[in-house]
C-alpha cells in the first residue's frame, strides 16, 4: 500500500471544525439564526455555512443588528450579498429601539450606539425566538474572548456569567438549554485575524471596498482616525482632512477608527498585518478602550 | 502549514506564564498594545517585573485575586506551524479544566521546578494527560539557571520521572531542560547546557509528528445531519440526500463496502461530497457528505463503519469519569443524558466502583460518590445503544460527556474503557 501522509492544512482543519460547528447547531436547535454584519469574519462565517450545507440552501436566517450608522458600501454588499444566497435576512434596528423608548441616545461629542445594540439585539432574539446565534467572534480578539466557549450559554436575560461556563470537551457541544434561554456559537473561536485573510484569498471572496486603501475625509481622536461624516459628532478642535486610510474591522462609524494604509489587495492587507505589532482591537474599535474589562462587561450584559 | 494544539499545566510558581509569554513574544504573537496594557497593569500593582501571567488571565475576576480560573485558548504560529494553546490551571480545585484542555490536546507541556524536582502535582498532571491519552509529553524542566544548569540535576530528574511515567503507559515522553526566565532552549539551543544534544521546545513543537497519532485505521463516520435539499425545479437535487458528518476514524473512498449501524445493512460509497467538489478520500478531522448506493433509513446518530471492522453497540458501558459539577454528586441510581459522537441518550449509573487518587494512583473502593474534580470508574446502563470504541483506540468514539438534567449543565467527561 502506497505510504502518503494524511497531514491536512491548518485552513482545512478550521473549515472542518467550523462546519462541524454548524451542522451540530442545525441538528439540535429549532431556530438558529447567524449574525451577518458584512463584516470580514460573519463574511467568512457566511461561506462556512455554504459549504456545510451545500448542494442545500442555508437552513436558517441571517441577522443585522443595524445601528443606522453603518458604512453605506457595507449596507450595499450585506444587501447584494443576502439576494445571491436567496437568504432571509432579519434587520434589527437601534433606530426603532430608540423609537420605541426601549433605549436612550446618548448624547455628546463621544455619543455611540454602540452599546445600544445590545437591547436591540437581545429583543430580536426574544422576539424572533432564536435559541441558537452564530456570532463571528475570535478568541484571538480580545482576552475575555479567549475564555469564552464555542457554545456559549446565555441565560433568559441574555447573559453571559464566565465564571459558571460549561466545559466543553473533544467536539461534542451541550446544546441543551430551557425556553427563553439561548446559545451564542462562535464557529470561528480558534480563528486568528491572519487565518481569516488567508482564507479571504484562498476562497477568493468577496469583501467591502472599505477593507482596502481609498480616499476618505477623516479626523484624528485618540491616536485613531475617525470618518468625518453626518453621524460622527467632530469637535471644532478636531480638524478633518483628506487621508489614504482602510479599515481593519467594520463596526458602527461612530468607534470605528481607519488606519493609514496602502494596500489594495487581500495579498497587501496579509503583509500588512504580518509585519502590525498592534492588535485590531487595540487599533481601531473606541469601545474597547474603555477600561481592562470593557469587553467583559458588555459580553455580561449580552453583546456579541 | 498544519495545527498543533497543545495544553501547558503548571502554576504561575513553575513558570508557566513566562514561558507562554516566551513563545507569544517571540512568535510575535503578543502586540504592543497588549504588552502596554500588561506593563501599565503591572506597574499599578507595583510589580517589579511585567507580570505576563496578565495576558492570559483575561477575566476581571483573575485579574483582582492574581489567579488562572479557567482555560485560555491562545494561538500564534511560526513559519512551520500554526499553534493552539489550551492554557490550564493546574491546581487541583481546576482539575476539570485540565482535563478540557488536555481532551483536544495532541501534546502536552508539564513544568516542573529544577529545585523543587517532581511534585505531586507534576505527578497529578502526568495522569491526567495520559488519562485523556494526549498522545505526546514534554516534561520541561524549567528554572535551570537557578541549579547552575546542572547536568546531574536534570538526569535526576529524568530517571525519578521516568520510572513513575511507567506505570502510566506514557506514548512519547520528552524531557527538555530550560530557563524560560531566559531563554535557554526555549526558541534555540542554550549555551549554558552544551551537555544537552536534544532540540530546544519551540523546535520540538514545531517538528513533533502527529498526523499519524489520528486513528487511520478504523472508519468511523458519526452520521451528524442528512442534507435533502428538496428543491421541485433542479431534478438531480430532488433526489439528493447526503449524510454530513466529521471523519473520527479511518480513511473512506468511493466505491467503499460499508455498514451502517444500527441496522447492520451493507452498501457502498457512490460519493464523497463538498461543496469545493467530490474527494477521492476522507479522513479526520475532514467534515464532508457521504452519497450511497442503497436507500437505507439513516438518520442523525447512526454509524457508518466497516463490515469487518465495527464499534462495538453497546447498552453497558464501563468507563473513566471525571467529575465535573459543584454540588451535584455523581452515585449509583444517578440518571444523566449522555451525548457521544452525534447521539444522545440517557444513562443510569449502575455502579461505582472506585475513586482513583489523582496524586497517588491508589484506588478507593469504599466510596459512595464522586464530588467536584473526582475521577473514578462507573459501569453506566444506556436507554440506546452507542457505538463506542475503547478511548485508548479512538478519542473521538470513546469519549462522552455527561448532562443533568435538571440545570442542563454539562457535569461529567468520560472515557470508555470496556463495553457490551
Amino acid at each position: 500500500m502506497l505510504q502518503r501522509d494524511y497531514t491536512t492544512s491548518q485552513l482545512d482543519v478550521l473549515e472542518a471544525e467550523a462546519i462541524h460547528i454548524m451542522r451540530e447547531v442545525a441538528a439540535e436547535f429549532e431556530r438558529p439564526c447567524l449574525l451577518f454584519s458584512g463584516g470580514k469574519d460573519s463574511i467568512v462565517m457566511l461561506r462556512v455555512a455554504e459549504k456545510a450545507f451545500w448542494p442545500a440552501p442555508i437552513p436558517f436566517p441571517l441577522m443585522h443588528v443595524d445601528t443606522g450608522h453603518n458604512f453605506t458600501e457595507v449596507i450595499e454588499f450585506r444587501d447584494r450579498r443576502v439576494a445571491e444566497l436567496g437568504a432571509r435576512l432579519v434587520v434589527a434596528s437601534v433606530q426603532a429601539s430608540i423609537d420605541a423608548g426601549r433605549v436612550a441616545e446618548q448624547t455628546g461629542r463621544r455619543a455611540s450606539r454602540n452599546r445600544l445594540q445590545t437591547t436591540t439585539l437581545l429583543d430580536a432574539i426574544e422576539e424572533q425566538e432564536f435559541d441558537a446565534v452564530f456570532g463571528g467572534a475570535r478568541r484571538d480578539e480580545e482576552k475575555a474572548r479567549a475564555k469564552e466557549r464555542v457554545f456559549s450559554f446565555r441565560d433568559e436575560f441574555g447573559q453571559w456569567d464566565p465564571k459558571n461556563q460549561r466545559p466543553e470537551l473533544w467536539n461534542l457541544y451541550n446544546t441543551k438549554i430551557s425556553r427563553g434561554e439561548h446559545i451564542r456559537v462562535f464557529p470561528l473561536s480558534n480563528w486568528t485575524e491572519l487565518d481569516v485573510w488567508h482564507y479571504i484569498r484562498r476562497e477568493g471572496i468577496e469583501i467591502p471596498s472599505i477593507y482596502f486603501a481609498h480616499s476618505r475625509r477623516v479626523f484624528e481622536r485618540d491616536g485613531m482616525l475617525l470618518a468625518d461624516a453626518e453621524v460622527v459628532q467632530r469637535g471644532d478642535d478636531e480638524p478633518a482632512f483628506d487621508a489614504v486610510v482602510r479599515y481593519r474591522t467594520v463596526g458602527d462609524m461612530t468607534c470605528t477608527g481607519a488606519v493609514a494604509s496602502t494596500a489594495t489587495t487581500v495579498e497587501q492587507i496579509i503583509d500588512e498585518i504580518a509585519a502590525t505589532r498592534i492588535t485590531e482591537r487595540g487599533a481601531t474599535r473606541a469601545d474597547d478602550r474603555a477600561s481592562e474589562a470593557a469587553m467583559e462587561d458588555r459580553k455580561k450584559e449580552g453583546y456579541f | 502549514m498544519d495545527i498543533l494544539r497543545f495544553a501547558t499545566a503548571g502554576s504561575v510558581d513553575d513558570g508557566k506564564s513566562t514561558l507562554i509569554g516566551r513563545l507569544l513574544f517571540d512568535s510575535k504573537a503578543i502586540f504592543e498594545d497588549q504588552l502596554e496594557a500588561v506593563e501599565r497593569t503591572s506597574r499599578d500593582r507595583g510589580t517589579e517585573y511585567t507580570d505576563l501571567s496578565l495576558l492570559t488571565d483575561g477575566l476581571r475576576a483573575e485579574r483582582e485575586q492574581g489567579i488562572t480560573i479557567d482555560v485560555a485558548y491562545r494561538y500564534f504560529a511560526t513559519p512551520k506551524r500554526k499553534f493552539i494553546i489550551a492554557d490550564t490551571p493546574g491546581h487541583i480545585q481546576y482539575t476539570r479544566n485540565m482535563v478540557t484542555g488536555a481532551s483536544t490536546a495532541d501534546l502536552a507541556i508539564i513544568l516542573i521546578d529544577a529545585r523543587k524536582g517532581v511534585l505531586e502535582q507534576s505527578r497529578r498532571h502526568a495522569f491526567l494527560t495520559t488519562l485523556l491519552r494526549v498522545p505526546h509529553l514534554v516534561l520541561a524542566v524549567n528554572k535551570m539557571d537557578l541549579v547552575d544548569y546542572s547536568e546531574a540535576r536534570f538526569e535526576e530528574i529524568r530517571e525519578e520521572f521516568t520510572s513513575f511515567a511507567s506505570k502510566l503507559n506514557a506514548s512519547d515522553l520528552t524531557f527538555i531542560p530550560i530557563s524560560a526566565l531566559h531563554g535557554d532552549n526555549v526558541v534555540s539551543r542554550s549555551e549554558n547546557m552544551p551537555w544537552y544534544e536534544g532540540s530546544s521546545l519551540l523546535h520540538h513543537l514545531e517538528n513533533v509528528h502527529i498526523a499519524s497519532d489520528r486513528n487511520l485505521v478504523d472508519v468511523r463516520f458519526p452520521v451528524q445531519y442528512v442534507i435533502r435539499p428538496h428543491n421541485a425545479t433542479n431534478q438531480e437535487l430532488h433526489d439528493y440526500r447526503g449524510y454530513a458528518g466529521q471523519v473520527a476514524g479511518g480513511v473512506l473512498k468511493p466505491g467503499d463496502e460499508v455498514l451502517h449501524l444500527p441496522s447492520g445493512l451493507t452498501t457502498t460509497i457512490t460519493a464523497i461530497d463538498t461543496f469545493d467538489g467530490p474527494v477521492q478520500e476522507a479522513f479526520a478531522p475532514m467534515s464532508v457528505t457521504l452519497r450511497l448506493g442503497d436507500d437505507i433509513d439513516i438518520s442523525r446518530g447512526d454509524m457508518i463503519c466497516r463490515p469487518n471492522n465495527q464499534p462495538q453497540a453497546a447498552q453497558e458501558i464501563d468507563a473513566m469519569v471525571c467529575w465535573m459539577a459543584d454540588g451535584l454528586k455523581l452515585q449509583p441510581r444517578s440518571k444523566l443524558i449522555i451525548k457521544h459522537t452525534t447521539r444522545t441518550a440517557r444513562a443510569l449509573v449502575r455502579d461505582l466502583h472506585y475513586r482513583l487518587d489523582v496524586n497517588t494512583l491508589h484506588r478507593d473502593e469504599s466510596v459512595t460518590a464522586l464530588g467536584l474534580n473526582e475521577i473514578g470508574r462507573v459501569s453506566l446502563r444506556t436507554t440506546q445503544p452507542l457505538f463506542v470504541d475503547d478511548y485508548a483506540r479512538n478519542r473521538l468514539t470513546g469519549g462522552f460527556i455527561l448532562i443533568d438534567e435538571a440545570t442542563n449543565g454539562t457535569v461529567g467527561a468520560g472515557m470508555i474503557v470496556d463495553a457490551r
